[in-house]
């Protein structure tokens, strides 16, 4: 991670990851190799229809819109040398609870009612990410574990509440009912509303962690800890807030999903978003505006994954297994060795009870 | 002895079992014998954990190790028509993945959660990319009849009629506990597990014994995703290993970094499964199956956040050792 | 007498640093010598040099005539080379049996004989009349005696080399005299001896022959005979040394640091801090004495509110400190130059200016509410960065880029520029070159005129007596003795250090 986000331009903050996604992207053409299909003509489909067309660019950015925000999530929580893998959890909790907030309530203007279900998705984000915050806080429990656990806990009980108290009445799907037409998320010049509400909140948080004083406290006990607690920052409540912030932002991920994607809920909608958002956070160097073009990357492997599988024969886990490579690639120093010594690295590693 | 809540394992066991026994013979052995086999992964994969934690690895890839060695080792079994080389198969995939650990935490010095996560989210594409449907192994590892164990009243059902598998994780835990507290491979580990730099200036080569036990747990957690595929289930399905590698890291705090502390741990994790999944069943008590499936993510945190503080892990562990310093 | 050791234009280059610039050194059996230098001399590459540690980039080393294979400590061991190191190489959690055959085991079919190496442990520490308990573990013992596991650890190997690297660091003067004694009687067994060290009584007390080492360069060899402790200090620092630090005398005013029956507790949950009670008034320094890991930690620490109180209160300026809130303790008015700067003082990843203001960043100037203020935390940089003698390109590189004592530098800049009522300074100059050194000792003294109260804490003995105003020995927890600077005497001190009364 740069020695001082932001202040500092470096080139390679922009080339290590490019050059990871080659070195991964020629890999993967090997693996694909191997079942006999040329991996270029698959690649060239996939980014063809990413990016070659307005309604590619559209479909890419729909997708990329929640992976722009777990990946924030995951990201912010980096900062605080913190590993946020919980954003599937949190993000799946948002979206239940948008849902939920989108049916339940009725003659909300939209105004009011696409609001008020974010703010119920960030809330059960955040409450899911405390859940792990606390016990990093005051218990000492690695988040990796209790994050992971997490999203095992949430997904179970996602799929009790969605089957039993809000399954959607008189029908034998295991679904919520669809949310009211005001809770609806709009288009906005022909791009989901989403997208620019997910680069606003990068903004600001990059803003926030440049020239705050909360930044700055998540910062510095990412970086150290002990000078953290020396300097008078209080790392149980730092480390509380970033996972709260990370919580909140996945929740909304998944909240804007429902609102303006799937329209409901269901136990099989929005999976694997939460693990995108890691690749996309290491992906763009943790850094909140480095998400966004990695989530847009990503977004369009994603969009164009069944257009590969119906053109070129590739099956749409392809993605999968290249996203792997890439963050691989991107996190190995093999690469960065090539130019560049190693710098101080925020350090995750920390025993499992401290 | 502060963690006094492991030492009363045994006894809830005890006093469970004697309970259910005089309910129904029948159900409460059978209870005991699948505990076993719902124990077994999680020992193994525990295992797994000590013995690169206690040289000093953090190796949170358990679970990926477990995923891509149940899915070579069942592809490998499908295809060549034959369990047995299926599983030897699944415990080289286990070594390699040691291996891959190995040269991002020890040569490349990269932050070992993130060496792990990579090992899962590497397994967990791999697996679904060239997954495959209608494929299945000739029959499941045979099931072994005890000689004169399973000739015995009330055990006898219980300890006997396991795979080989099972067997054979039973007898590994023994010997690690062993070596690792017996021998001098084992007072190395320990002491580069605590203290890297002391056992270098006593001639023992911190890089090269950090390999070699990275290794051979990768080949411990083949095993284990081999006795997923192949002796539990006979079968595979994406990301079917459930959380197990991560439920393990808790059973290897909760055992203290002791073999056979984890060991007991697992078996009562096991113990537990196999108790509420009788109760779903006898419809005893109603409880969703959301609930059931919830039951062990529940218990790895409640034990984490009971042990967090009490228990000491090694010193040096997630710490790349630099030799060099001025 | 045969030629132990040969080494010839060995060089060693870290990074951007020269540690060793084509060194050439021997020593004979039975020969005490010691390696003086600075902090940051390459007295300590050297020698791992030699013990196979650290692999020279160039120049030979040969043990009784072989050449060694560098950076092999194996090999080392095989050939003789025994080390005793300045962090001790031993395991905490395991017994002094353990920790003495690691490596090489007793064994019996691969299994470890644990009967057969006790008994080896009693023979050995028979032989050499260094008295260990077998099955104590290392982490119960007292330093003295860690170090006694670490020597019998080294000559378990049938030694012919010795390397000590600092080894009186941590020792009182009674427990050094009676290491020197050791090193003595080996060397008369033959052993030759590599004694590391930047004191220069114990130099002149039992080498044989001593080797300067400046910035990486060997600038002579002489003999205690032929040669002073201030003929000793020039060849050291390249230049005279004041070795006294000027000061006026104090004028103690109000108590502004008062602590009341302190009782800590240390990592452990083993009280290290015993119903401790000091004051310290405007305008002194008072020095706390004390042999390493008698409490000194946990006392600053507490008093800094950094580590919980069991009982008892501190006060700055009369008004009572509250109980683990650094923050509360900064702004009650107290500064800290922290112990360990890597761990507690400097975040290296950040820029100076951003160090400069750590304990700062959410106060006026440095930022107006939630909102930062980097223009004023960059122009607080350059000035403190000029101000303070910082040698740096400017205030926006990170402070992994300096040397220790640039970043202890930094340290004293942030915390002295505040000017607040009390500074506690742990162990302020460790690590640091003998330039930093003065630099700091003054700003201490000028804290202290400029109203100050100092409480020194510092495991140099001669730092204390010739910066502090008052001398207060602390052993195990507790203040032994009070002494005034006039009063006080190197060898009451050293055994009131020692546990033992005056």
């Amino acid at each position: 991670m740069d020695a001082k986000q932001g202040k500092n331009f470096d080139l390679s903050s922009v080339f290590l990851p490019f050059l990871s996604i080659i070195v991964a992207l020629a890999f993967g053409g090997l693996l694909v190799l191997i079942q006999g299909i040329q991996p270029l003509q698959a690649y060239r489909v996939l980014f063809a229809t990413a990016f070659g067309s307005f309604d590619g660019i559209a479909l890419t950015l729909a997708k990329a819109t929640p992976l722009i925000l777990s990946g924030l999530a995951v990201a912010i929580c980096f900062r605080a040398g913190l590993f946020n893998i919980g954003a599937q959890g949190q993000l799946i909790s948002g979206a239940l609870a948008s849902a939920w907030a989108g049916y339940t309530f009725v003659g909300l203007p939209t105004l009011v009612h696409i609001p008020l279900a974010l703010i119920y998705g960030a809330f059960f984000g955040a409450i899911v990410a405390l859940v792990a915050g606390a016990l990093k806080a005051y218990r000492g429990v690695h988040e990796v574990i209790t994050t992971i656990m997490l999203n095992s806990i949430v997904i179970a009980l996602a799929d009790y509440l969605t089957s039993t108290p809000f399954k959607e009445p008189d029908q034998p799907l295991t679904r919520t009912p669809k949310i009211q037409e005001s809770a609806q998320m709009p288009d906005f010049l022909g791009l989901p509303l989403g997208f620019f509400l997910a680069i606003g909140l990068s903004v600001t948080l990059w803003w926030m962690m440049r020239k705050t004083t909360t930044g700055f406290s998540i910062e510095t006990i990412g970086r150290n800890k002990n000078a953290g607690w020396y300097a008078g920052i209080s790392v149980k409540k730092t480390v509380i807030i970033s996972m709260l912030i990370g919580g909140a932002v996945a929740g909304i991920a998944g909240a804007v999903e429902t609102l303006s994607i799937t329209g409901r809920f269901e136990p099989a909608f929005n999976a694997g978003l939460g693990f995108d958002g890691i690749t996309v956070a290491l992906l763009g160097r943790a850094n909140p505006l480095g998400v966004i073009p990695a989530a847009i990357l990503i977004g369009g492997m994603r969009a164009s994954a069944s257009t590969v599988q119906f053109e070129a024969g590739v099956a749409p886990e392809l993605v999968d297994l290249l996203l792997a490579m890439i963050l691989f690639f991107v996190t190995a120093p093999l690469l960065a060795k090539f130019f560049k010594s190693r710098k101080e690295n925020v350090a995750m590693t920390s025993g499992w009870s401290n | 002895m502060k963690l006094r809540s492991i030492h009363y394992l045994p006894l809830a066991f005890v006093v469970t079992f004697a309970y259910f026994y005089r309910q129904d013979g029948l159900v409460a052995t059978s209870v005991l014998y699948t505990a076993i086999q719902f124990a077994l992964p999680l020992a193994l994969a525990a295992m797994v954990g000590i013995m690169c934690e206690r040289t000093g690895i953090v190796n949170i890839g358990i679970e990926g190790t477990m995923l891509i060695s149940a899915f070579t080792a069942f592809f490998a079994g499908a295809i060549l028509q034959n369990t047995g080389r299926g599983m030897i198969v699944g415990v080289l995939t286990g070594v390699i993945m040691g291996l891959l650990l190995a040269v991002m935490a020890i040569t490349w010095k990269m932050d070992q959660i993130i060496a792990g996560v990579i090992l899962n989210i590497l397994a967990a594409g791999v697996t679904s990319f060239y997954y495959r449907q209608n494929y299945s192994i000739p029959s499941t590892l045979d099931p072994i009849d005890l000689p004169v164990v399973g000739a015995w009243p009330i055990l006898g059902p219980v300890l006997s009629f396991h795979g080989p598998i099972t067997y054979f994780g039973v007898l590994i835990v023994f010997t690690l506990w062993f070596a690792l507290y017996k021998t001098s491979w084992g007072l190395r580990s320990r002491a580069v597990g605590e203290h890297p730099s002391s056992a270098d200036t006593a001639g023992v080569s911190v890089t090269r014994l950090r390999y070699l036990n990275v290794t051979i747990a990768g080949a411990v957690g083949g095993l284990a995703g081999s006795y997923l595929a192949l002796e539990a289930v006979g079968i595979f399905e994406r990301g079917f290993t459930a959380g197990k590698g991560f439920t393990a890291l808790a059973i290897m705090i909760f055992g203290r970094w002791n073999p056979l502390g984890a060991f007991a741990a697992a078996l009562f994790f096991g113990l537990t499964q196999a108790l509420t999944n009788q109760l779903m069943i006898a419809e005893v008590v109603e409880i969703p199956f959301q609930f059931v499936t919830m039951l062990p993510y529940i218990l790895t945190i409640l034990i984490l956040a009971i042990s967090a503080g009490k228990v000491r892990p090694p010193a040096a562990e997630g710490i790349p050792y630099e030799k060099e310093k001025s | 007498m045969k030629t132990l050791l040969e080494i010839e234009g060995v060089s060693k280059i870290f990074g951007s640093v020269i540690a060793n610039e084509d060194i050439s050194l021997s020593i004979k059996e039975g020969e005490i010598l010691a390696l003086l230098g600075e902090n940051g001399a390459g007295k300590s590459t050297l020698v791992k040099a030699v013990f196979g540690l650290v692999k020279p980039d160039s120049g030979s080393i040969k043990i009784d005539g072989e050449v060694m294979e560098s950076g092999d400590t194996a090999a080392a061991i095989a050939q003789g080379v025994g080390m005793v190191h300045q962090h001790f190489q031993l395991v905490p959690v395991m017994s002094v049996t353990e920790n003495l055959i690691l490596g090489d085991e007793p064994k019996k079919f691969g299994v470890v004989s644990m009967k057969r190496a006790r008994s080896e442990v009693l023979k050995l520490s028979k032989h050499f009349s260094l008295e260990v308990n077998p099955d104590a573990k290392i982490e119960d013992l007292p330093v003295g005696m860690a170090q006694r596991v670490e020597i019998l650890k080294a000559l378990r190997r049938e030694v012919k080399l010795l390397i000590l690297d600092e080894p009186t660091a941590v020792l009182t003067p009674q427990e050094t005299d009676e290491l020197l004694e050791v090193l003595r009687k080996l060397a008369k067994r033959g052993v030759g001896i590599l004694f590391i060290t930047h004191k220069l009584r114990e130099v002149m007390a039992v080498a044989d022959r001593i080797a300067v080492l400046r910035g990486g360069r060997l600038v002579g060899t002489t003999t205690p005979k032929d040669s002073d402790e201030s003929k000793l200090a020039q060849m050291m620092v390249g230049r005279d040394v004041v070795l006294s630090v000027a000061k006026s005398p104090a004028k103690p005013e109000q108590v502004l640091l008062a602590v009341k029956n302190l009782r800590v507790n240390d990592d452990r949950k083993i009280e290290a801090v015993k119903d401790l009670s000091l004051e310290v008034r405007s305008g002194e320094i008072l020095g706390v004495a004390g042999v390493e890991g008698n409490g000194q930690r946990e006392l600053v620490e507490a008093i800094c509110s950094m580590r919980s109180r069991l009982s008892g209160e501190v006060f700055v300026k009369g008004k009572s400190v509250p109980n683990m809130n650094p923050r509360a303790a900064h702004l009650s008015g107290v500064s800290h130059i922290p112990e360990d700067r890597e761990k507690h003082g400097l975040v290296n990843s950040y820029s100076i200016a951003d160090n400069l203001v750590l304990n700062r960043f959410n106060e006026v100037p440095f930022s107006r509410g939630w909102i930062r203020d980097l223009e004023k935390v960059a122009q607080n940089g350059s000035e403190l960065v000029d101000r303070f003698d910082i040698r740096a390109t400017s205030a926006s590189v990170s402070a992994a880029s300096l040397s220790g004592g640039n970043k202890q530098k930094v340290v004293v800049a942030r915390e002295l520029s505040q000017q607040l009522d009390v500074v506690v300074a742990s162990q302020p100059t460790r690590g640091v070159d003998v330039g930093s050194i003065e630099f700091i000792h003054k700003q201490l003294i000028a804290a202290r005129d400029s109203g100050s109260a100092v409480l020194l804490v510092s495991a140099e003995l001669d730092e204390i007596l010739s910066l502090a105003d008052r001398i207060a020995v602390i052993s195990d927890g507790k203040i032994v003795a009070t002494f005034s600077s006039a009063e006080a005497d190197r060898n009451t001190i050293g055994r009131l250090m020692a546990g033992l009364s005056a």
